[in-house]
């Protein structure tokens, strides 16, 4: 069994003694540089350039400013395009935007010899502007659109507004007894903060353009880079190399689309767009803001009668993912608790601030604090129920079949989760101790439930290929469209292999990096899908390469197919397992036969048409120091069921980093704008608040693991759920803690002198 | 890729002072950390550099024979902490400039570079201040001595001339004996953070440690430069200890500072780090020195 085994991850050793090279490491020599003006408004159109003091700067080769590009809108997001056109994604930004619609918006570039060259000719740039008013309020530009809309095509600014309802909700209102509870709970933006910023290069060769870039979705890119130019998808090449880190940000094209156009400007040199981390910071994408009003309708036995949500999300200027993130928040809205009647209404709109896109957990973080935080708002009004007793006896059940998207839920163990996290924290016996504290500093203890899906089918397509080619040693190359992006998919995908084909597990040899000229299909990381999905066309490749084997064993050994299976790398009599000959002595053979030589291989496609759901819960015992406005996080355990663990070891350290992720956009985290301009104030590393090593507790982390019977190896989605429970648990224990109900985040020291203040904590 | 135009590289202090005298524009060197940010996002783009990094006659700690300790400026911070002078007779200074950035900015920064940067979140600046340090400063037409009190002269502004480098930072005997100190760094992250506000204290108690002989109150962030809050300090020496006192020094801190509201933080959590920073390090003061409360 490889499959479940600690096993170190495969990428282990070539990026730590430095030999895996990344987008940079590949660079040539002569590439040139680019370096894109960020308009220093949030909403107007540029009218004019003046270029004559950039251009005399030396080493300046050519700049391209908005009007020059093509006259072509297109989408970035990183979903597999929809044939329907109702479906497709927001096609909304140029290559460059005479529009301009966030401080920051891309409106020009310079193309020089060298960094600073480049540098210094775009701070020479002159750009006249017309200003429009901006708007940064999400509600505000749906309550108040103004007179220019972000875009002609929304008129009122919004992208999306969607609307479901289940059983009758105004009916449901009216039982009698019920208890009313209402909130309105705020989340606030934040970037992925992947290590490696944003970068690219791209160049010409034989005819077509390659961009090189540190992306989770190689495939997807070429055909949005395609669209953008306006050339065939064959004509565009994309090659990922190893990358530092995607979260999301990386599911939507970045620089590919401009740095391909740029390219040919110059004909076909290389030139490298490589951001800052100030500009991945606003020029690139965040985490939705979003805001939610809740209404809930409680039975005093503690059952959900009737729900309401009315949420906004502030998709900020151009649409990449639009209202798929909302969407999908209104929906765990209705999964994670489906009792009674529940409502939902959704905007997603326009603003001018930076563009929010894909980020880790896909608008289920947002939702995931406002319902966990709602829910202990109740329970504070209920006569008889706990933290626990209310969430058992309202969450997901198995068989649940989801009325809005037909998702079923074909395993849950959240309830053992909960159990397990309850008895490690401790909590019944400090929900006791920490009763009516005063004193300057208070403990608390809290909690966070929730379900995730795994992966986007049946909202999109899911689809994959991969590709299996036995080496002459017995080994084999393996291949996936699917992006290997730090959270350890080589590694899980070349156990599957393993595991499947009865090989060792060091006889796998992935190839990590994506050229789109040759890798399978697949859209890429994101959803939590690649496990799930890619696991299932790495099977089915697995088991067809394993037939191919034996059909060639069969005419080397002259005995039937049918008594014939690969066991433990060798051939063996099906039965009485009697080896009959290794693995290797057939590759060989196949390899070099004169009279019957065979380069066996196998290529196949999963066109995946199943979900399912995945669970967890965070407990938090933390500490709270009134006068200072600081949280010490004592403790933090997270539970986790995903089905079969495919790799312990690589799970553990894949919850860490989502914990870590909770922890900051708990506490910390938040992209802060200058009210007047629209400008990022924080956009670095220093006063964005990103945690460190020391500022992250000991982060526990534990599974229950039911098999799950639609899942290629009983396995279900563990990348992004980490993250979802984390928020809610603190903010949950601060409640335990001081009595104080704090509806938004982070939960940083500013926000806490203020509701403790009001509070009359601190006077 | 860094904007440099010149980089000048003396081999002593005196050629050094002769760079600086003729290049009165070019900026001291010291271990970049400041400089290398401000070149990198353009404000200091394009500019001219002394490197004075290479010269160890700037760097090391040393008690002088009136009992005065030295500290040269271009001394790490790593240095400093680990220095068995400032560990047995100035440990609040050692602690507070253990609080810097991560191991490699304390590794590459120096003292030097953090008061002559001239803000105010140093966090080597309030424990300097509230020492009474006092600085050596070098020209070519000589050395001046100036009290680190008056050295500060608005946000990044020090009073040092074109043609001038800072070469000494002493801490006079009396500022420090017999005398214990605590700073406290309030900042969002426990690493690689700015003070939010910073707060160092020192006190001198009398022989039977019942009363505050002398205490000394010093602040980073609670106005423009680092600064002392003499009513607070006034209203202490004399004192019998007691939790009121306490209370009243810190009370009395509010009316010296003058925290503004900035994207970073308000002004009215400020005041209230303020009141509750000095209160905490009065206490610890207090203990170190052998009193109760
Ligand atoms: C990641 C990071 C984290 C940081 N964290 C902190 C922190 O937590 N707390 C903190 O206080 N600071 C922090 N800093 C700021 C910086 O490290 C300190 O201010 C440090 O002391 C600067 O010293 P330096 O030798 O590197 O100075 P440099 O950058 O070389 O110089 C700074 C300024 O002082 C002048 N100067 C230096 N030496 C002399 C001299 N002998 N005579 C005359 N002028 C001189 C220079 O011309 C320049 O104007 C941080 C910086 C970074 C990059």
């Amino acid at each position: 069994m490889v499959v479940g085994k600690k096993i170190n991850r495969v990428d282990a050793v070539t990026k730590a003694d430095g030999t895996a090279k990344y987008t940079e490491d590949l660079l040539d020599d002569k590439c040139l540089v680019a370096k894109v003006l960020h308009s220093t408004i949030a909403n107007g159109k540029v009218l004019s350039f003046d270029l004559e003091e950039a251009k005399k700067v030396p080493g300046v080769v050519k700049i391209i400013t908005s009007f020059d590009v093509p006259d072509i809108q297109y989408p970035t997001a990183g979903h597999p395009w929809s044939t329907e056109k109702a479906h497709q994604d927001v096609c909304d930004r140029k290559l460059l935007n005479t529009r301009v619609r966030f401080y920051g918006d891309e409106i020009a570039a310079v193309i020089a010899d060298d960094e600073i060259a480049a540098d210094h000719a775009r701070d020479l740039i002159k750009v006249e502007y017309e200003e429009y008013p901006a708007i940064f309020d999400m509600e505000e530009s749906v309550n108040n659109p103004g007179d220019v809309p972000i875009h002609e095509e929304k008129p009122n600014n919004v992208i999306v507004k969607s609307n479901y309802e289940v059983l009758d909700y105004d009916e449901a209102v009216k039982e009698p007894g019920l208890i009313k509870v209402t909130g309105v709970y705020e989340t606030q933006k934040v970037q992925q903060c992947h290590i490696e910023n944003a970068s690219s290069f791209a160049y010409k060769e034989a005819g077509k353009v390659v961009v090189v870039s540190a992306t989770q979705i190689p495939h997807i890119v070429r055909r949005v880079c395609s669209q953008a130019l306006g050339c065939d998808m064959g004509k565009v090449r994309i090659i990922k190399p190893y990358l530092g880190g995607g979260f999301g940000n990386r599911q939507d094209a970045l620089t590919e689309p401009l740095n391909a156009f740029l390219t040919l400007q110059v004909g076909g040199r290389p030139v490298k767009l490589m951001y800052t981390r100030e500009e991945t910071f606003f020029g690139t994408r965040s985490r939705h803001a979003m805001k939610f009003y809740i209404t809930s309708y409680v039975r005093p036995n503690g059952t959900f009668a009737a729900r309401e949500i009315v949420a906004y999300s502030d998709n900020g200027a151009y649409g990449s993912h639009a209202h798929a993130l909302v969407a999908n928040a209104v929906n765990a809205f209705r999964m994670m608790y489906p009792v009674g009647a529940i409502k939902g209404v959704a905007y997603t709109v326009y603003t001018n601030n930076p563009t929010a896109g894909a980020m880790r957990a896909y608008g289920i973080p947002q939702i995931g604090f406002a319902l966990e935080a709602h829910v202990d708002d109740i329970i504070a009004k209920l006569p008889n129920d706990d933290a626990i007793s209310f969430r058992k006896k309202n969450m997901m059940q198995l068989g649940y079949v989801d009325p809005g998207t037909t998702i079923t839920c074909h395993s849950t163990g959240l309830s053992e989760c909960i159990d397990k996290g309850r008895e490690a924290i401790g909590w019944d016996e400090k929900i006791e101790k920490y009763k009516n504290q005063t004193g300057d500093v208070r403990h608390g203890v809290g909690m966070g439930i929730f379900c995730y899906k795994t992966g986007v089918y049946p909202i999109a397509l899911e689809t994959s290929a991969c590709r299996m080619i036995l080496n002459q040693d017995g080994s084999i190359q393996l291949q996936v469209g699917a992006t290997e992006i730090g959270q350890g998919a080589d590694t899980v995908f070349s156990q599957m292999a393993a595991e499947t084909l009865s090989i060792p597990f060091e006889n796998v040899h992935i190839l990590s990096q994506q050229d789109t000229d040759v890798t399978p299909y697949d859209t890429g990381a994101y959803g939590s899908r690649q496990t799930y999905v890619t696991g299932m066309a790495v099977r089915k490749t697995a088991e067809s390469l394993k037939n191919k084997i034996c059909d060639y064993a069969a005419w080397m050994l002259n005995k039937d197919r049918i008594d014939l299976d690969l066991v433990d790398n060798h051939i063996v009599r099906v039965g009485t397992n009697d080896v009959l000959i290794s693995l290797k002595e057939v590759a060989m053979e196949a390899c070099y036969s004169r009279t019957n030589s065979n380069h066996i291989a196998a290529e196949e496609t999963h066109h995946c048409s199943d979900n399912t759901y995945s669970f967890g819960v965070c407990f938090a015992d933390i500490e709270v120091d009134i006068p200072l406005c600081q949280i010490k996080v004592n403790r933090i355990i997270n539970v986790h069921d995903s089905g079969t663990i495919i790799n312990p070891q690589t799970a553990e350290g894949q919850v860490h980093g989502g914990m870590s992720m909770g922890l900051g956009y708990g506490l910390l985290e938040k992209m802060l704008f200058d009210p007047k301009t629209g400008r990022m104030l924080n956009s670095n590393l220093l006063d964005y608040k990103l945690m460190t090593a020391i500022d992250t507790p000991d982060l526990e982390v534990a599974f229950v693991e039911p098999k799950d019977p639609s899942g290629p190896y009983g396995n279900k989605s563990l990348g992004e759920p980490p993250v979802i429970p984390v928020a809610p648990a603190l903010r949950n224990a601060v409640y335990n803690a001081t009595g104080v109900a704090i509806d938004s985040i982070p939960l940083n020291p500013e926000k806490l002198f203020q509701e403790f203040t009001d509070a009359g904590l601190i006077k | 890729m860094y904007d440099f135009n010149n980089i000048y590289q003396p081999k002593t202090i005196e050629e050094a002072l002769k760079m600086k005298s003729e290049h009165p524009e070019a900026l001291i060197l010291a271990g970049g950390s400041d400089i290398l940010i401000q070149v990198r996002d353009g404000k200091l783009a394009g500019c001219d550099v002394i490197n004075i990094q290479p010269l160890n006659e700037l760097r090391g700690i040393c008690v002088e024979d009136n009992g005065s300790i030295l500290i040269r400026p271009l001394t790490s911070f790593s240095h400093i902490t680990k220095n068995p002078i400032i560990e047995k007779f100035l440990p609040a200074l050692g602690f507070a400039v253990d609080q810097i950035g991560g191991p490699q900015i304390r590794n590459i920064g120096t003292i030097g570079g953090n008061i002559c940067n001239g803000v105010t979140s140093a966090d080597s600046a309030s424990t300097l201040k509230a020492y009474d340090a006092v600085l050596e400063i070098a020209s070519v037409d000589g050395i001046r001595l100036l009290p680190y009190a008056d050295f500060s002269k608005g946000p990044g502004k020090v009073d040092l001339k074109g043609n001038e480098i800072l070469t000494g930072i002493r801490v006079p005997k009396e500022s420090y004996e017999n005398t214990y100190g605590e700073y406290m760094k309030y900042s969002v992250r426990r690493a690689m953070d700015i003070a939010t506000l910073g707060c160092s204290v020192n006190v001198r108690l009398t022989d039977d440690k019942k009363s505050i002989d002398r205490v000394r109150i010093a602040y980073g962030v609670a106005g423009p430069t680092p600064m002392r809050v003499p009513t607070a300090e006034k209203l202490g020496n004399g004192k019998v200890i007691t939790e009121q006192l306490i209370t009243d020094i810190a009370e009395a801190a509010l009316t010296d500072v003058k925290p503004r509201t900035s994207w970073r933080a308000s002004k009215e959590f400020r005041m209230q780090l303020i009141k509750e920073l000095c209160k905490r390090s009065l206490r610890t003061s207090i203990k170190k020195a052998g009193g109760t409360i």
